[in-house]
């Protein structure tokens, strides 16, 4: 495999998967068994379970269609049939919702894709090479985090071309600078450790370091603290929505229910009300879960908010 | 005579970051598909109107040299350009917006501070007892409600349903202006009448975005000031015997600011934010309304200029909350490290 595990025939692969693992597995540990003790947390783990679980089967469960227009339905208030009412166009409210959690997790995962690859990779050569990298990089991020973060998202969304794609490359353009710092913090801790030291007097190169040592270092602190900005990416991705920068009508993204329920809402609050809801539910249950990981770790890692 | 040398330093910080703005504001508008000469001329307009437009915003050129005219401009004139779309100097502009904008923030991270702070502090030394379960879900609550959507609710129940406070505008009269901060105008005016309704008509936006600043602020608040009173120096002072007001305001208040201000510091750049989708929906006319009709309409000097002014504050923001820190702990401007 690498240079300096062939000394050692009888180690299985599995048993260096194991270990190189290591890290991960031991933090989501003790993220369980700290979860166990809290029962706010417990309340957040519950709500974002829920959360997930509408992102996966909301579609299936969704009594009407989304988009189906029945007029003559327009603006019935929640009751038996219609749960959470129905909007301007007749259509359930309860249903569209159902279909939008999904958004939110694939806006989620868009950020994930794009930005935290870039803060490994750009904040390990930042923090390990050091010099004159160091410099641009960090000036760069300077450069991006001096912006108000839903401005910047805005005038991305908008050189795109306004939709909930783009909207999502967007806020990714906007986060990474954060994943940048994070790794290079850690890589540059990790730079000063003795076994770090011991690679380097053996000869291992830059990239053989990142590889080893700064990426199973810097995987832990960045899922934990992803799981936990999700809450802001989705607030994020509704308030892009909810300013037309982000998912177009008919897309029933929770954001932009929001808005289109705007207007209406003096004789229908229902169509805006339930959807934003559902916003403060699943980001509540986020920072539920959030607060707990603060008292375990001490410490937060400040992240833009845009809500 | 440190202190000067210090914001000397840090404010030469500020030219490399404004610079990298201004190029990042320009590629975007570089890559924007649409003609931006096109969208300002109008449908109608015929060839050789667009073409002069692009002359005169040097949309022709390549990409340098348009940073290049900019920069000349600002740096010789102090000139932001004309909007493309109102036809004013944007410099004109902004100062028309950024009043409204200032005031709403300023009177947001007020409240904020004037709630969140001592709703903190009682939550940490009523530790585990209702008052600091309350506080607790409201700082939650705070942090976890969409600020477009609390500002919704907020026009639902206190204008709709209750009709207690106007929920659009500013004004609804007219004074003279002087400052351009209505609140300040009225009181120049000697208009009471005025002023009562420009302060009403603060309340409600005010008061939704310093909900959410104020969840962050209580619990930053809350931690700090818990860890502080457990630290030995707060334990000695009560062996002392010292009056209780006197260790907390004294000994415990005092280190446990700390963290809060860092947090106000970086909060007031978020405010920025925050009044977009405010200005939005309260038909507040600031700069955050400003911006987002600019972005809108592709408005390339307005945009440039709105991002300038945004990233000033914000770097402006941080910087202040530095100097606060090395006038509390004099060890941060000797380069050491704050507790």
């Amino acid at each position: 495999m690498t240079r300096f595990s062939e000394g050692f025939p009888f180690r299985s692969r599995y048993r260096i998967l194991k270990r190189r693992l290591h890290p991960i597995t031991k933090e989501f540990g003790l993220t369980l068994y700290v979860l166990r003790k809290s029962t706010l947390a417990v309340v957040g783990a519950l709500l974002v379970g829920l959360f997930l679980f509408l992102a996966a089967f909301g579609p299936k469960i969704a009594p009407y269609d989304p988009y189906e227009v029945k007029l003559p339905d327009r603006f019935i208030s929640p009751s038996k049939g219609h749960w959470f009412g129905t909007d301007k166009m007749g259509r359930d409210v309860l249903s569209r919702m159902l279909h939008g959690a999904g958004y939110s997790i694939r806006a989620g995962l868009i950020v994930l894709v794009i930005a935290v690859p870039v803060g490994i990779i750009l904040g390990g050569i930042a923090g390990l090479f050091g010099g004159w990298r160091d410099e641009t990089i960090m000036r760069i991020t300077d450069v991006f985090l001096a912006f108000p973060s839903l401005i910047l998202a805005m005038s991305f969304s908008a050189a795109l071309g306004p939709s909930l794609f783009n909207a999502m490359i967007a806020l990714s353009i906007v986060w990474w600078p954060m994943y940048t710092r994070l790794v290079r913090g850690q890589a540059l801790s990790v730079r000063e450790m003795s076994y770090v030291e011991a690679a380097r007097s053996r000869g291992a190169g830059n990239w053989y370091l990142v590889r080893r040592h700064v990426l199973p270092n810097c995987l832990s602190p960045i899922l934990v603290t992803f799981t936990l900005d999700m809450g802001w990416i989705i607030t994020a991705t509704a308030a892009l929505s909810f300013l037309g920068f982000g998912a177009q009508p008919p897309t029933p993204e929770w954001g932009r229910m929001v808005s289109d329920g705007r207007i209406y809402l003096m004789q229908a609050w229902w169509v805006s009300v339930f959807p934003g809801l559902a916003i403060a539910l699943t980001v509540l249950g986020f920072n539920l879960l959030r607060l707990t990981e603060v008292k375990w770790k001490k410490k937060s890692v400040s992240s833009p908010s845009t809500g | 005579m440190k202190l000067r040398n210090y914001i000397l330093r840090r404010l030469s910080l500020l030219i490399p970051v404004i610079l990298g703005v201004l190029v990042l504001v320009f590629v975007i508008s570089y890559v924007i598909p649409a003609d931006p000469a096109r969208a300002w001329a109008g449908p109608r307009a015929r060839t050789e109107q667009i073409e002069a437009l692009r002359e005169r915003y040097h949309l022709n050129d390549p990409i340098y040299m348009q940073i290049y005219h900019y920069l000349k401009n600002l740096i010789l004139h102090f000139d932001l350009g004309v909007s493309a779309t109102s036809g004013r100097p944007v410099l004109t502009d902004l100062k028309a917006f950024f009043p409204a904008t200032f005031e709403l923030a300023f009177f947001a991270f007020v409240l904020a501070i004037v709630i969140g702070i001592p709703l903190g502090v009682i939550s940490a030394l009523r530790r585990n007892r209702p008052t600091d379960h309350f506080s607790r879900v409201v700082a939650l609550a705070g942090v976890s409600t969409p600020l477009f959507w609390s500002a919704l609710i907020m026009q639902y129940f206190f204008y709709y349903k209750l009709g207690w406070v106007p929920a659009f505008g500013r004004l609804s009269v007219e004074i003279n202006r002087y400052t351009g901060f209505v609140l300040l105008d009225s009181i120049l005016n000697g208009n009471l009448s005025a002023l009562g309704d420009a302060a009403i008509r603060l309340i409600l936006p005010a008061f939704t975005l310093a909900f959410y600043t104020m969840g962050y602020l209580v619990r930053i608040t809350r931690g700090s000031m818990l860890e502080v009173l457990e630290s030995e120096y707060v334990m000695t002072a009560k062996a002392k015997g010292l009056p209780r007001r006197i260790v907390i305001y004294r000994h415990a208040l005092k280190n446990a600011i700390i963290p809060p201000i860092t947090v106000l510091g970086i909060n007031f750049g978020w405010l920025l934010s925050g009044t977009v989708l405010l200005e939005t929906i309260f038909s507040w006319p600031g700069m955050g309304r400003y911006a987002a009709g600019s972005i809108v309409q592709v408005d390339l000097p307005a945009m440039v200029g709105f991002t300038l002014v945004a990233a000033t504050v914000m770097i402006l923001s941080n910087l202040v909350v530095d100097i606060f820190y090395s006038i509390i702990d004099p060890r941060v401007r000797v380069g050491g490290k704050a507790q």
